[in-house]
């Protein structure tokens, strides 16, 4: 049934392209437009590049987290996933690695590419892909209790941001640590480990968490 | 079995319903009847369990509803207002989806078969955003053709159907309540199924 979720969700999406597009697009953008309004002093851009991209990632993987659930509530499907046989945990866990897969890996393959406009040392920007690589399925997790609380409110894409983007803090902090010490040279391990560590702990309670609110939401 | 006690729904600081209590056996029938704002949609979800009762408690085979979760799940379809149709998806992908998720694994030649079997035939690719009202609500209750539960919760599933699916149903109905199955159902329709026992619930 987890299968049948993400399967669901993908189809969905490829039938949906233009939302997956938008939030790729609007990444690419908003990373690009820094080195055109700073201008091309490359010490400065390398030093910006690791926080510019972390936070536009996160801004990107928020935008679309509005939808994870509200189509499905207004369509009657998340009704159905209540009274599914299957644990909610499974279901909501199988939805956040679908909005994973679905806006989280286009941005990690997009990022190298990204960075070259920054001026990145090659081995910077293999740490930078490997930090988003482990950073963004946290943003989905995170993000699918945010999604959860605010489900069927009013102004609630406005809410979720307040509510979510501050859980997302430990995140960037330990995702653009991990490029800057690269290039100081001090060692990116920690960092990377770390936001390893988080992404285990999401995977364990963001789930669940999200169920309740769910159930909550729903009644 | 399936048994309700002092049911009492409080929504905002209106109160819907107060000690509704029902008894339904094996191949029973029970009407819940109403006008509108009457409370019998919150009631068919405080059924299901989407919404706990201010009230009183539900039982099933003896046990709360509650305590049970996903055993009782596996011996219930609910069909609400919202069907849970996906306009993206085809009529075939829907009913596919939607009965792996109540946890029953079709095939596709069950699931055309069910399709068929609901007068959809030429209709099973197309997506769900062309089909007319009626026809959607179809593929809805196609799942009924293919889950093997006990008891269905119906809310209105004879809205903006045609006569001639108002009479499959009322077949299906009947059919499933011979075999022993129970349903529960909302209706404005004047129809007749015959059933073992047939409780009528009056909500004021």
């Amino acid at each position: 049934m987890f299968f049948w979720v993400i399967q669901r969700d993908l189809l969905l999406a490829i039938r949906r392209r233009s939302d997956v597009l938008t939030t790729l697009f609007f990444f690419v953008i908003v990373v690009s437009l820094f080195p055109l309004s700073v201008g091309p002093e490359m010490n400065m851009l390398r030093t910006m590049a690791p926080g510019i991209v972390w936070v536009a990632a996160l801004l990107a993987s928020m935008l679309s987290l509005g939808r994870l659930f509200s189509n499905d509530y207004m369509d009657g499907t998340l009704e159905q996933m209540l009274l599914s046989p299957q644990s909610l945990s499974v279901l909501v866990l199988g939805k956040a690695l679908a909005h994973w897969l679905v806006t989280g890996v286009p941005l990690v393959l997009m990022a190298p590419i990204l960075g070259i406009q920054y001026d990145l040392p090659m081995d910077a920007l293999f740490v930078l892909t490997i930090s988003l690589l482990l950073g963004t399925p946290v943003l989905s997790l995170i993000g699918a209790i945010g999604a959860a609380l605010t489900l069927g409110l009013r102004g609630g894409g406005v809410l979720i941001s307040l509510l979510v983007l501050p859980l997302y803090i430990p995140v960037l902090i330990f995702g653009s640590g991990a490029v800057e010490a690269n290039m100081a040279g001090v060692g990116h391990d920690a960092h990377l480990s770390l936001l390893g560590a988080f992404l285990l702990v999401s995977l364990v309670f963001a789930p669940w968490a999200a169920a309740s609110s769910l159930r909550v939401s729903m009644e | 079995m399936l048994h309700g006690v002092n049911l009492t729904c409080v929504r905002g600081d209106r109160r819907l319903f107060k000690e509704v209590n029902f008894t339904l056996e094996a191949g029973g029938l029970m009407q819940v009847n109403g006008p509108n704002g009457s409370g019998k949609t919150s009631l068919l979800r405080i059924l299901c369990g989407l919404t706990s009762p201010a009230f009183g408690k539900i039982t099933w085979r003896g046990e709360t509803v509650r305590a049970l979760d996903g055993q009782y799940y596996r011996d219930l379809t609910y069909i609400g207002h919202l069907t849970g149709t996906k306009d993206d998806l085809t009529a075939l992908e829907n009913l596919r989806i939607s009965s792996a998720l109540s946890g029953v694994q079709v095939t596709e030649k069950q699931a055309r078969d069910a399709l068929a079997h609901m007068g959809l035939v030429g209709r099973e690719l197309l997506p769900a955003k062309v089909l007319s009202q009626g026809q959607r609500r179809r593929v809805a209750l196609a799942r009924l053709l293919v889950c093997n539960t006990t008891l269905w919760i119906l809310d209105e599933p004879l809205a903006a159907l045609d006569v001639a699916a108002v009479k499959l149903i009322q077949d299906l109905l009947e059919q499933h309540l011979q075999e022993g199955g129970m349903v529960v159902m909302t209706t404005h329709q004047d129809i007749d199924i015959a059933a073992v026992s047939t409780v009528q619930l009056q909500l004021a």
